[in-house]
């Protein structure tokens, strides 16, 4: 296993270039939480025409709708959500200069061309392995949707977040590659 | 007879609310290592040590193992000579879990169908009660994570279909959730009964230790060949290429209608979550 590529946002389109699926990759600096509801409020804005609570270009979104923290822990529990909920809305978000995205499952056609025709990843980081993901989360703070609870849109300074490209630029996907892989008849 | 004051209840439930949901059993965790030395995948075996990981720092600062603390199941065993006082069972389990949920920083997921608004203490729980001989409680709490919920399903098979289509819908059910259920899963079958009960005989064969045998040999048999058809999917962990599709297999089952056969399949994600206790 070959060791993990250390990426810092805002991410480039020659960074995102160079991933291929199964990389394991430790991001660092800022990314933004957005879920279900956050994303039909971005999407509505797009389509009005209106600004974003933040800049697009080079971010990554990350779905994820965190426990409560206890007193003295900077984030609670934040394992990924199932990312078709979101699929609906990934294709304008990447057109807008989003290059990545964080969630588990499997993403819709249309998500796969969007990344693949404006340079963009699907990353996954495990599911249910929310108190490891949390202690990389060095700085949070919610910037817009606060009515939302935990899918308020939150931004998050991390350390060496770990996830694993599902989808790379060439239009690659590890869901179906790795399973091929590993299938007996 | 024997007088139990519901706030012993109450107190109770709430905390197994709260290790139930920071402290993931030692059968789950000797579950993965049996999976770390049988996986090919180094990517997969990179996902187990990451899930031995979280589940230790989850125990060490009593954090939640994911964020998604579920939805609240309780099992209750009432001994018949068992008095309650002090107030109704119902809603001595009701506070147990919005004290639980409040004072363990769980994340409340239970909404109106419809609005999605948040009943914002994580009740109501579903309580499944049975009056057993003796004077004791035995509670179960048994958190239910969405996702691998969701992919859960009963069927209402053929008798015809038999034992082979017994395995043939499970494996296929399995195949059909690939990741979304956050495998490795651990896989509820329930056979027979109504269609309700067939559901909650699922529900049930997950409590059942990890590792452990069905006291059935016949069954123990079939859930060995259906583990071994999962597990030659591919899917893997996290469903990202794998041998480790599921740990286990479980199944129980009760006699059925004669123009019956239902089966029901529950997944549980690898976040297998359950405590238990008696008064």
């Amino acid at each position: 296993m070959s060791e993990p590529i250390r990426l810092r946002t805002p991410l480039t389109d020659e960074d995102v270039e160079r991933l291929k699926i199964g990389d394991r990759v430790l991001l660092n600096g800022v990314i933004y939480t957005g879920r279900d509801a956050a994303h039909k409020r971005l999407f509505d804005l797009l389509r009005e025409g209106k600004a974003l609570p933040f800049d697009l270009k080079g971010q990554i979104i990350y779905y994820v709708g965190p426990a409560p923290a206890k007193p003295g822990q900077v984030f609670g529990s934040a394992g990924p959500t199932t990312s078709y909920r979101m699929d609906a809305y990934s294709p304008s978000l990447i057109e807008k200069g989003l290059k990545g995205m964080i969630g588990k499952g499997m993403r819709s056609q249309d998500v796969k061309e969007a990344m693949k025709r404006h340079k963009a990843v699907y990353f996954a980081a495990t599911g249910g392995a929310g108190a490891l993901l949390a202690k990389r989360v060095k700085k949070a703070r919610i910037i817009a949707y606060e009515d939302l609870g935990p899918e308020a849109i939150r931004e998050l300074e991390v350390e060496d977040l770990p996830v694993i490209v599902v989808n790379d630029v060439r239009g690659n996907d590890l869901y179906i590659e790795g399973e091929k892989k590993y299938h007996k008849d | 007879m024997r007088e139990i004051d519901v706030k012993l209840i109450t107190a109770k439930v709430r905390d197994l609310c709260m290790e139930a949901n920071t402290d993931l059993g030692e059968d789950v965790l000797q579950a993965f290592d049996r999976a770390l030395r049988e996986e090919e995948s180094p990517l997969a075996r990179e996902i187990l040590k990451e899930l031995k990981e979280n589940a230790r720092i989850a125990k060490e600062e009593k954090v939640a193992i994911c964020q998604d603390t579920g939805f609240a199941v309780v099992f209750v065993e009432l001994g018949q000579d068992v008095h309650l006082v002090g107030g109704d069972l119902k809603e001595a389990i009701f506070e147990g879990v919005r004290q639980g949920y409040r004072d363990g920083y769980l994340r409340k997921s239970i909404c109106h169908p419809f609005t999605r608004a948040n009943t914002g203490d994580n009740t109501p729980p579903i309580i499944h009660t049975e009056i057993v001989p003796g004077e004791k409680i035995k509670i179960v709490v048994a958190p239910k994570g969405g996702g691998s919920e969701n992919m859960s399903r009963v069927m209402m098979l053929t008798p015809s279909d038999g034992v082979e289509g017994i395995k043939r819908s499970v494996i296929e059910r399995v195949r059909e959730s690939g990741s979304n259920p956050c495998p490795p899963t651990i896989v509820g079958v329930g056979i027979g009964g109504t269609f309700e009960q067939a559901a909650l005989l699922a529900k049930k064969s997950l409590l059942r230790p990890l590792g452990s045998k069905n006291a059935d040999p016949e069954l123990g048999k079939l859930e060995a060949e259906i583990l071994t058809g999962i597990n030659k999917l591919g899917i893997g962990p996290q469903g990202l290429g794998g041998r480790t599709t599921s740990l286990a297999v479980h199944i129980l089952m009760m006699p059925c209608h004669i123009a019956s056969f239902p089966l029901a399949v529950n997944i549980q994600c690898h976040a297998h979550r359950h405590k238990e206790t008696e008064i």
